[in-house]
């Protein structure tokens, strides 16, 4: 019996292994801990607490696009209905003095995520792939436009507010100032994320793979696949919905726009980007869209344009997103070829950053003149300053764009044949698949 | 009474044939091609917006010509130098390219054409009430729109039921990988699919500019109810999209002529819930919740009938 158990079982894992694994996640905790004493200012706080909220969100939406390959337009509403209840019941709760502290708070978020997508998720996983997608948009258009008509509940377009300092306090604490409310998100984004984490290892996530990856053998095995799309759905839900009760939290206000299609696009712009092949990568792209939506709007008026290129971008060249890019080098690093691949990135880096500085000189030049024609035509986009008016300025646009992205063709081919002898080279070592 | 339901009739069917136009296109681009265009709504607002610029320069005819064209093109280099690239990558990619570019496309019509809606008017030869009942002027340009999206359906009805293309395209279908293997350059016919289905949108967008609001918005607000159309109609299914998109436009209308709601029928709410969220609910107009309409049929019809109403195949 035990040698079958053996045979079966993967084998327990060494001591070095466990203090890796575990030593990771105490990694991250002190690096949570330590964030705000490096940078202390409010605006880096603020900017933190955003990125952990957004990383819930995303690793909670990577449960169904990722894991359950469901693509879903609509996961903003459990995360807004999430942060609907928690406002109310911070009213709710500081109104009658019942002695519940902000820190559980959170979990009434989780609760309502968790019981609207038990109420919405059984009809919408019937079907799995487009007509899933469509569903989600659908559900999600239906919740949406039912805000905006039941005023008292969801304070119409101007949303409900509340106060999270009168709530009963803990250590003394009244989560008033920011960096309070970051060491309470950091202190859930952990929880959540080894949460999520663990989900994935269990039979329930093994079984999620199997029903994104081959449906009908999952039948075959004995499963109902749409019972296992609606467990993940439901799991999905709950997180979303501590997501959005963070959200909440920190702005003291939840609005329509919190379940909007803006925010259900967001989240999947977001976990794309980071990469839905990887645990790792929605919280990469998380961090990366958070930022990069913080940064471009200070840079560019039109920096919607640019995340929807990058997007695109991203869907064409990149399937796997960040994280997929750089895991694809890993065997390469482990056979020691990636030096190979260097010298053909450098040369291709050139033209293509050529090709991008041309194209947004010709968006901005654009955008001076549709968006406003009137104005000075010396315009200054990412901290550069340029005369719009000037056919010099088009004539270098023009070439940037053009010469660049015919270079760039050539030298990618050549990034190709180089990855080619690269990964020959480590398959004959033995490390690449 | 009677007035309202001819008047409503009228205006239901017109949303409907509108409705149409750009569902068959992405009905039959989504059969074919396998991936449900989500910048379809997207080519409808190019349309609108290339139909008022063209308007502005040479007029509204040639526009009614023009812009169409143009989209379809567009449509047609979107799927030769986009989709066929991203098309190793699944239908999952497919779909969010499409969903990214729908997104840029709204940017850039922003950028363009500015937030605010553009002043798109109807043509001085159709400004005139084409007929009066109960005392109700019916404007000759919304006649002029029914006409324009019937000659379409029948234009699209003959072309695929009686000529050679048409029996390509219904092959393909059902049964994509026959037709490629009956020697017919598939990549081709999806790129002719792919830029006709874009120009019907982009023929809906400008008849439908005039008369409705040309704004950077226009996709936003109507590409989620297209997608119900289909989905109710069943996904794939040409029939089906056609009685869904006349029943969404039917209900749509009808009920924003409506302005019973349960305070009227049942008498006000006692002083009691005044301030509950009750009281939202007592109070709501039919009329009021018209735009969530074509939601709760979805949500109905996805309870009732999974498949749609004449969908035949699970996708």
């Amino acid at each position: 019996m035990s040698e079958i158990a053996s045979s079966v079982a993967p084998p327990v894992p060494a001591a070095a292994e466990k203090l890796k694994f575990y030593g990771l996640w105490i990694a991250a905790a002190i690096v949570l801990l330590l964030l705000p004493k490096i940078f202390s200012s409010g605006g880096s706080l603020t900017t933190f607490s955003l990125i952990g909220i957004s990383i819930i969100f995303s690793l909670s939406y990577n449960i169904l696009l990722g894991q359950t390959g469901m693509l879903s337009f609509g996961h903003a509403v459990y995360y807004g209905l999430g942060g609907f209840l928690v406002i109310h019941a911070i009213n709710i709760i500081g109104a009658n003095k019942w002695p519940i502290p902000l820190p559980l708070v959170p979990l009434i978020g989780g609760l309502t995520g968790l019981a609207f997508a038990m109420l919405l998720g059984w009809v919408s996983t019937q079907r799995s792939g487009t007509a899933f997608a469509m569903i989600s948009l659908g559900v999600a258009e239906l919740i949406a436009s039912s805000a905006l008509i039941l005023r008292t509940f969801f304070g119409g377009e101007a949303g409900i507010s509340a106060n999270r300092t009168k709530l009963l306090r803990v250590f003394d604490w009244n989560f008033g100032p920011q960096i309070q409310i970051y060491y309470l998100v950091a202190a859930w984004t952990l929880i959540a994320v080894i949460a999520m984490y663990a989900l994935t290892r269990t039979p329930l996530g093994r079984m999620c793979n199997a029903v994104r990856d081959n449906p009908e053998r999952v039948q075959f095995v004995g499963y109902d696949p749409h019972v296992v799309r609606y467990l993940a759905f439901c799991f999905s839900g709950f997180f979303a919905g501590i997501a959005g009760a963070l959200a909440a939290i920190n702005f003291e206000i939840a609005n329509s726009a919190y379940l909007g299609a803006v925010q259900s696009g967001t989240v999947l712009f977001a976990t794309y980007i980071g990469g839905v092949g990887f645990f790792i990568g929605p919280i990469v792209g998380a961090i990366f869209v958070t930022l990069l939506s913080l940064s471009l709007s200070d840079l560019t008026p039109v920096w919607q344009l640019y995340f929807g290129l990058i997007f695109i971008a991203v869907v064409v060249f990149a399937p796997g997103g960040i994280t997929g890019l750089l895991m694809m080098h890993r065997p390469l690093l482990k056979a020691g070829t990636l030096s190979r691949m260097l010298p053909s990135y450098a040369i291709a880096f050139v033209p293509t950053l050529a090709m991008i500085a041309g194209l947004i000189l010709s968006i901005e030049t654009i955008v001076h003149y549709t968006v406003n024609p009137g104005d000075d035509s010396h315009i200054k986009a990412f901290g550069v300053s340029f005369d719009a008016a000037t056919p010099y300025i088009w004539a270098m646009a023009a070439i940037l764009l053009v010469g660049g992205y015919l270079v760039a063709r050539k030298t990618w081919t050549w990034v190709g044949h180089a990855w080619d002898d690269a990964t020959s080279v480590a398959r004959e070592k033995g490390v690449a698949a | 009474m009677l007035e309202l339901i001819v008047i409503s009739t009228l205006n239901g069917v017109l949303f409907g044939m509108l409705l149409f136009l750009m569902a068959s296109g992405l009905t039959v681009i989504f059969s074919m091609l396998g991936v449900l265009n989500f910048a379809h709504a997207s080519f409808y607002m190019l349309g609108a917006f290339f139909g008022f610029q063209i308007s502005r320069w040479f007029g509204f005819w040639p526009a009614l010509l023009i812009a169409p064209l143009l989209a379809g093109a567009i449509g047609a280099g979107v799927e030769r130098f986009g989709l066929r690239r991203v098309h190793k990558n699944g239908h999952v990619a497919e779909l969010l390219f499409t969903f990214g570019l729908a997104f840029a496309i709204e940017e850039i019509v922003q950028i363009i054409w500015g937030k605010s809606p553009v002043d798109f008017r109807v043509p001085p030869l159709l400004d005139f009430p084409a007929f009066t009942i109960f005392s109700t002027n019916y404007p000759a340009y919304k006649m002029f729109m029914l006409l324009v999206s019937i000659a379409i359906f029948a234009a699209l009805l003959i072309t695929l039921k009686k000529t050679r293309i048409g029996l390509i395209v219904q092959a393909a279908l059902t049964h994509p990988h026959m037709v490629g293997h009956l020697g017919h350059n598939v990549g081709r016919i999806f790129m002719l699919v792919f830029g006709v289905g874009t120009a019907l949108a982009a023929v809906a967008g400008v008849i439908a500019g005039p008369a409705l609001v040309t704004q950077a918005n226009m996709a936003g607000l109507l590409g989620p109810i297209l997608f119900v159309v289909v989905v109710v109609g069943g996904l794939g299914s040409l029939p089906g999209a056609f009685v869904a998109s006349l029943l969404i436009g039917l209900v749509q209308t009808f009920a924003v002529s409506m302005n019973g709601s349960l305070a009227g029928a049942f008498g006000p709410l006692s002083p009691a819930y005044a301030a509950t969220w009750l009281s939202d609910i007592w109070g709501v107009t039919i009329a009021q919740i018209a735009p969530i309409m074509p939601y709760v049929l979805l949500v109905l019809i996805l309870i009732f009938r999974p498949m749609g109403l004449l969908g035949t195949r699970d996708t």
